[in-house]
């Protein structure tokens, strides 16, 4: 866990008092509400078809039991008793007041939350592997970095009014968690030849109406030179980013339009030109925020506890546990995905309750640490394998155990119609009927991984783009139609899907989706070959000509 | 609209000239781009300080070699939502040298201040007079700094490093 320290908290709460003299303001008349907008913007509050929306940070994924606690405090106390994860590592309150608003993030500073950029044309919350620090095989902890760069990000005097919005993520790890390659900028942490860490540096990735996988501007920015480069990029954004059309103002636009070598030789310009603006991230300086994460006291146990051994005769822990439980870097622990993906739920949702159970549970059984992941699930990072039967139960009550963890019922969806202003269509009822329809564990996983992902509108924060089969919500004549494709991934072999045929009634497609499924398990070579590798392998065509011989 | 300058509201000094209108015998003006690249050495001639508003899409380079003759560039933000002349502020400021007084102009609300300070700018021409009246109290808003930039001020990572340092001094 990163410790904030009093500097921090004080900026929080310099902040809160800054955004309680701006809602001050807007409620007595001197701001209006086109100027409150960009205001409100920066610190997370949108204005929805029923309520403002207020959108928290939860930098890089890590949340402390306290801090747990607190959200679900805020969800209690100011809204209507849950919460939204969302596919960035923060959470959403769909009911809140603008009156209250204040006071909800003064709460949340007193654990050191805040929701500072997790809107607006800034930049924003910057997300990493919900695995970081506990990943087998990682080059180092990338949340050392994600804090350096979250500090940099925050209030910055130039970089706070961008032609559009700006999403840094950041993976330190082979197999990519966080989903570099969708970001406007995706940092890959590794070595070069002479054993020095750096980053690989993607830029350009986003989804949206134009969706873009990022792309490599430099294939090594050594550590201590990172905050400079990204500087340099963000200095030529600020300046040459289209500002005349909201549609073609994010940075993978301008990566387009000039071509990524022309932009990485403007980048580079710059960068030279900066010379030494004290940005150079010094040993001293890295270690100091180093120093301040700390680590679980791990017991020296063994790789195959007794505990483990009696409670795989219960086939639905073994069902759980092979699903749901990862390998992690210290022998004798695990870690563990707590699925908010119940059948017939909203994705992503928890409730007051839950959250204060799991925090319960962190503190008993993971160090007081959980982690939130771009699926829109949480995960304790450091349980002991001895421990993994009792969690299992504990996590069964709350309805926090289902087996679906990166299978078929693992779904991404955005709020969509239901909460959104912006949305042509529902999301969560459609994931709700698929999680119905798959209901069958065996089913799923026989099915295996299989990652769908939906939003209600062109927007794709439900990252249609990048699911194994994307459902994207349109409007035509009045009625909700859903385009649908498949084929896409957002992993380190990120690609965008490709559409599967015409668009369907809101009421096919569920039938669609199995009959894509079904299509798939007819075709695939083996049970080991994924959906994605049989879409792969085989192109759309055959699936197309299966699902659609019949409509 | 108030002038603020050195966190006082203040008598604006300068007559903004439009293209086209003559221009006062003497007496301080703000004049275009356009017009001061038209013929720069007649304006910085003529008796009274000249400045110039330069637009936020157009590059530096044709102002870089004049800047130690101007006595004030005005920097615009025609929305507050458009931030390309803060990138030009710490341009001026920290890569040029540039060191005569730099205006912000525009829709500037309080909510800037600390943004536009930190990027260079002392003098702002602000859209409402309680924003102006508010300035002082604005700037007290913030006293930890994640970012460095040529303002001087000091950022929290060299606190803690200072800290820790005097800290180990001390044992």
């Amino acid at each position: 866990m990163y410790a904030y320290d009093e500097l921090d908290r004080t900026l929080i709460n310099e902040r809160v008092s800054e955004f309680r003299d701006q809602v001050k303001r807007r409620l007595s008349g001197e701001l209006t509400e086109d100027e409150f907008k960009i205001l409100r913007l920066q610190n997370g509050v949108y204005l929805q078809l029923h309520a403002y929306m207020f959108r928290v940070a939860i930098p890089y994924g890590t949340l402390s039991s306290k801090q747990l606690r607190r959200l679900a405090h805020v969800a209690r106390r100011y809204d209507r008793g849950y919460g939204h994860f969302t596919t960035r590592q923060n959470i959403q309150f769909n009911w809140i007041k603008l009156a209250e608003l204040p006071d909800a993030l003064s709460d949340l500073a007193e654990v050191g939350i805040h929701a500072m950029q997790t809107s607006g044309n800034n930049m924003r919350n910057v997300t990493s592997d919900q695995w970081a620090g506990v990943a087998p095989g990682e080059i180092e902890d990338p949340r050392i970095w994600s804090e350096l760069i979250r500090q940099h990000t925050t209030l910055h005097p130039e970089f706070s009014f961008l032609p559009r919005k700006f999403k840094i993520a950041i993976t330190a790890a082979e197999h990519d968690r966080a989903a570099i390659k969708i970001h406007d900028i995706g940092l890959r942490l590794h070595k070069n030849a002479d054993g020095e860490t750096g980053f690989e540096v993607l830029v350009g990735g986003g989804l949206g109406r134009t969706p873009f996988i990022a792309k490599t501007i430099k294939p090594f920015v050594s550590g201590r030179d990172i905050l400079s480069y990204i500087e340099a990029i963000l200095r030529v954004y600020n300046q040459y980013g289209r500002r005349d059309n909201i549609y073609k103002a994010r940075i993978k636009i301008l990566v387009h339009e000039l071509g990524i070598e022309k932009f990485a030789k403007e980048v580079e310009e710059e960068w030279k030109a900066m010379g030494d603006v004290g940005l150079t991230l010094d040993h001293a300086a890295i270690e100091e925020v180093r120093s301040r994460f700390s680590y679980p006291a791990y017991e020296k146990l063994p790789h195959m506890p007794d505990e483990l051994k009696q409670a795989a005769h219960d086939p639905l822990f073994e069902r759980w546990r092979k699903n749901s439980v990862s390998a992690h870097k210290v022998q004798g622990y695990s870690i563990v995905t707590l699925s908010l993906k119940p059948v017939g739920g909203p994705p992503g949702d928890a409730t007051a309750e839950q959250m204060d159970a799991v925090a319960d549970l962190a503190d008993k059984y993971s160090f007081g640490e959980i982690r939130v992941g771009h699926e829109q699930n949480l995960a304790l990072p450091h349980v002991a394998k001895r421990d993994l039967p009792p969690l299992f139960k504990a996590l069964d009550r709350l309805g926090l155990a289902t087996p679906n963890v990166n299978l078929v019922t693992d779904i991404i969806a955005c709020p969509g119609l239901d909460y959104c202003s912006l949305a042509n269509a529902r999301s969560i009822p459609i994931a709700q009927e698929l999680t119905r329809r798959f209901a069958n564990h065996d089913t799923a996983d026989l099915i295996g991984r299989l990652h769908i992902n939906i939003s209600g509108c062109i927007n794709a924060c439900g990252h249609h783009h990048v699911g194994h089969i994307g459902i994207l919500g349109v409007e035509k004549n009045g009625e909700e139609f859903y385009q649908i494709t498949i084929g896409g991934r957002a992993d380190e072999n990120a690609q965008l899907g490709t559409l599967i045929g015409p668009a369907v009634p809101y009421a096919e497609v569920a039938d669609v989706i199995e009959d894509i499924v079904e299509a798939y398990l007819a075709l695939r070579d083996r049970p080991e070959e994924l959906f994605v590798d049989t879409v792969k392998r085989l192109g759309v065509e055959p699936i197309r000509e299966r699902v659609y011989a019949t409509r | 609209m108030p002038l603020v300058k050195q966190g006082r509201i203040t008598t604006d000094l300068f007559v903004h000239v439009a293209d086209g209108a003559e221009l006062p015998g003497d007496g301080a003006v703000l004049v275009t781009a356009e017009r001061f690249l038209a013929d720069p050495e007649a304006l910085l001639r003529r008796a009274g300080k000249v400045g110039v508003i330069w637009p936020n899409n157009r590059n530096l380079d044709d102002l870089v070699p004049h800047l130690d003759r101007l006595a004030t560039v005005a920097l615009v933000f025609p929305t507050f939502r458009d931030g390309r002349a803060y990138s030009q502020a710490r341009l001026l400021r920290e890569r040029y040298g540039y060191d005569g007084e730099l205006r912000a102009t525009g829709q500037i609300l309080r909510d800037q201040f600390v943004f536009m300070t930190r990027a260079g700018f002392d003098a702002f021409e602000v859209k409402k007079d309680a924003d102006a009246d508010a300035f002082a109290q604005t700037m007290k808003r913030y006293s930890v700094f994640y970012q460095p930039t040529g303002d001087g001020r000091i950022t929290a990572l060299n606190r803690r490093m200072q800290l820790r340092h005097s800290e180990s001094a001390g044992q």
